[in-house]
């Protein structure tokens, strides 16, 4: 397989609408600003650097290593194009390859891209820049801390995003917290042991061949504070909320329940009480079978309708 | 090897493949907000949209089989709502007792559950005819048509430009570590190297593939810069809507709609 679907990019139907809705604003948010300082800083050269970039970066996720045992460690690439051009333009990168993979291979849903573009590029963005720079700071300069803070980036980038889904798919009661956390933020501390090797080792490969790329940001840039405190905000909460979610879950499902993020609990299908009777229809039992009949009819009726004007067409020409 | 099997347009002479891409993508994604928006258990409602999906996949002469290989995709994220069965209250369908551990099995769990899982498949189902009969760069004039920023839709664009070109090189390297038996064969237990050293290994093609992506796209702007490229990028408008064109919207809506309600009396 060339492309592995990874257990981020959540497919449609895992999310309630209330959920999807709100993650969709935060990303709508996140880009339109991303995209009006990406305006001011890179100019008419946007449009080439970064689609080439985002190309490179789902290419890039094709790259694998053995890690034991017939698993794989991957790239996922928020870290790396946080460190080469900036959190803005990341921003962008990763939504391109997110969209990309969602509207082409149906690696994740097109309800719930605007989540899957606020997990991995937003929320991988964010953190990768607070982790960075944050190292960048301690090493004043010194070498290592590209590499400490290449790793460290990686590392927590998956992890938060893992966290986040897992978080997402509590709120939308499609999966218990205290199993959706712990399992999800589990296996990513691993994933993202894979994520953080290889961001070093590209970094280690840039450091050698083309250090201007990696050492233009030794210094925070000023106005990229905001994100900066938005990342490591994202990143405390959620390794905060994540524990204490998981541990009470009907904690979760109280906050899911009263800000409306569940769908109105219904009733078992077959009910003990015939009282709501379709007119028409007698049950569920009759009206799902009416509907399979109705099914099978629509189908064959527009497969013989091809078909006949197929051979129609060809008799013709 | 080129990647262009990555491409899953597939050009049939249909009628699916016909319409206006601003149309299909407007109406597979109210599809799929319509299947989202149905209650959990709604059978009769879910038998019916996977008919039109399949309705829509025979009118298209994709093939089912194609449409139904691909839609295995989403399965290893039903793992995630797996444990619902278990967890969710309701009447219980299944008890079993091993020693310590009582498992249950409720029915709203294992309703619930179904339903996450037949919703998503069909969502999937729906995504991959519109990316099976709609090329790329008709889908992007989509995307600008319905408001999505026309930098961000020039930067898709752009990426999946040389998306195979990379794609290409991103071959080249794997295959040039394989060459080199970098890449170790783990079925005899053959590593090649430390874990550190493999993922280094792997780190340092993907530094290179992103210099090669930065260095490209250099001489890409300069390209653009010699045929006048002032910082808009510029495409021949879509005709016009037709008629017939707001006639599939409107009814491809109605039916929708009619089928959501239908999905909430049935539950109510």
């Amino acid at each position: 397989m060339l492309i592995a679907p990874q257990p981020m990019h959540i497919p449609d139907g895992f999310l309630s609408i209330m959920v999807d809705l709100l993650l969709w604003i935060a990303a709508i948010i996140a880009i339109g600003y991303s995209l009006k300082r990406v305006s001011q800083d890179l100019g008419e050269r946007q449009v080439p650097l970064m689609g080439v970039l985002a190309a490179a970066i789902f290419a890039g996720q094709m790259l694998n290593f053995t890690v034991a045992g017939g698993t794989s460690g991957h790239l996922m690439g928020a870290a790396i194009a946080t460190i080469l051009v900036g959190p803005w333009a990341a921003i962008l990168v990763i939504t391109s390859v997110v969209a990309v993979q969602a509207l082409i291979f149906q690696d994740g849903g097109l309800l719930v891209l605007g989540a899957n573009i606020f997990n991995m590029a937003v929320i991988g963005v964010a953190v990768s820049f607070a982790a960075y720079y944050a190292v960048q700071k301690l090493a004043r300069g010194r070498n290592w801390g590209v590499f400490v803070g290449g790793i460290i980036a990686g590392w927590l980038s998956i992890e938060i995003t893992a966290l986040a889904v897992a978080l997402e798919l509590s709120l939308s009661g499609t999966s218990p917290a205290n199993i959706a956390i712990p399992a999800m933020g589990g296996v990513h501390a691993l994933i993202g042991i894979g994520e953080g090797l290889i961001t070093v080792g590209a970094l280690a490969f840039l450091h050698a061949s083309r250090p201007d790329l990696i050492n233009q940001g030794d210094q925070p840039p000023v106005a990229g504070s905001v994100i900066w405190i938005v990342g490591i905000l994202i990143a405390v909460g959620l390794a905060f909320i994540a524990p204490w979610a998981s541990r009470h879950p009907d904690g979760l499902e109280w906050v899911a329940a009263e800000y409306g993020f569940l769908e109105t609990s219904q009733g078992p299908a077959y009910s003990l009480f015939p009282d709501y009777i379709i007119p028409g229809i007698a049950n569920e039992a009759a009206a799902t079978v009416l509907a399979g009949i109705i099914g099978i009819f629509l189908v064959f009726g527009v497969a013989a309708g091809v078909a006949y004007f197929r051979r129609k067409r060809q008799t013709s020409s | 090897m080129h990647i262009h099997f990555l491409d899953p347009y597939k050009p049939r002479p249909s009628l699916v493949h016909e319409l206006d891409p601003r149309i299909k993508f407007i109406l597979t994604v109210a599809f799929i907000l319509t299947t989202a928006l149905t209650p959990p258990a709604a059978w009769p409602v879910y038998i019916l949209l996977l008919a039109v999906v399949w309705a829509v996949a025979m009118l298209s002469e994709l093939g089912l089989s194609i449409i139904l290989k691909r839609s295995l995709i989403a399965i290893p994220f039903v793992l995630a709502a797996l444990p619902i069965i278990f967890t969710m209250e309701g009447p219980t369908l299944f008890s079993l007792n091993l020693r310590t551990w009582t498992i249950t099995i409720s029915q709203t769990g294992l309703e619930r559950f179904i339903s996450i899982a037949f919703k998503s498949w069909i969502s999937v189902q729906a995504a991959i005819i519109l990316s099976a009969s709609t090329p790329f760069p008709e889908l992007l004039q989509a995307m600008r048509s319905v408001k999505i920023p026309r930098l961000l839709v020039a930067i898709i664009g752009l990426m999946w430009r040389y998306l195979f070109v990379l794609a290409d090189e991103a071959l080249r390297l794997l295959r040039a570590r394989s060459a080199r038996s970098g890449a170790g064969d783990p079925s005899r237990g053959r590593t090649g190297g430390s874990v550190v050293w493999r993922a280094r290994v792997a780190g340092g093609m993907a530094g290179s593939l992103l210099l090669r992506g930065i260095e490209r796209s250099d001489r890409i702007y300069n390209a653009m810069l010699a045929r006048g490229y002032d910082g808009e990028v510029r495409a021949i408008p879509l005709p016009a809507l037709r008629v017939i064109h707001w006639l599939v919207l409107f009814v491809g809506l109605i039916i929708l709609v009619v089928l959501l309600v239908l999905s909430y009396i049935i539950s109510s």
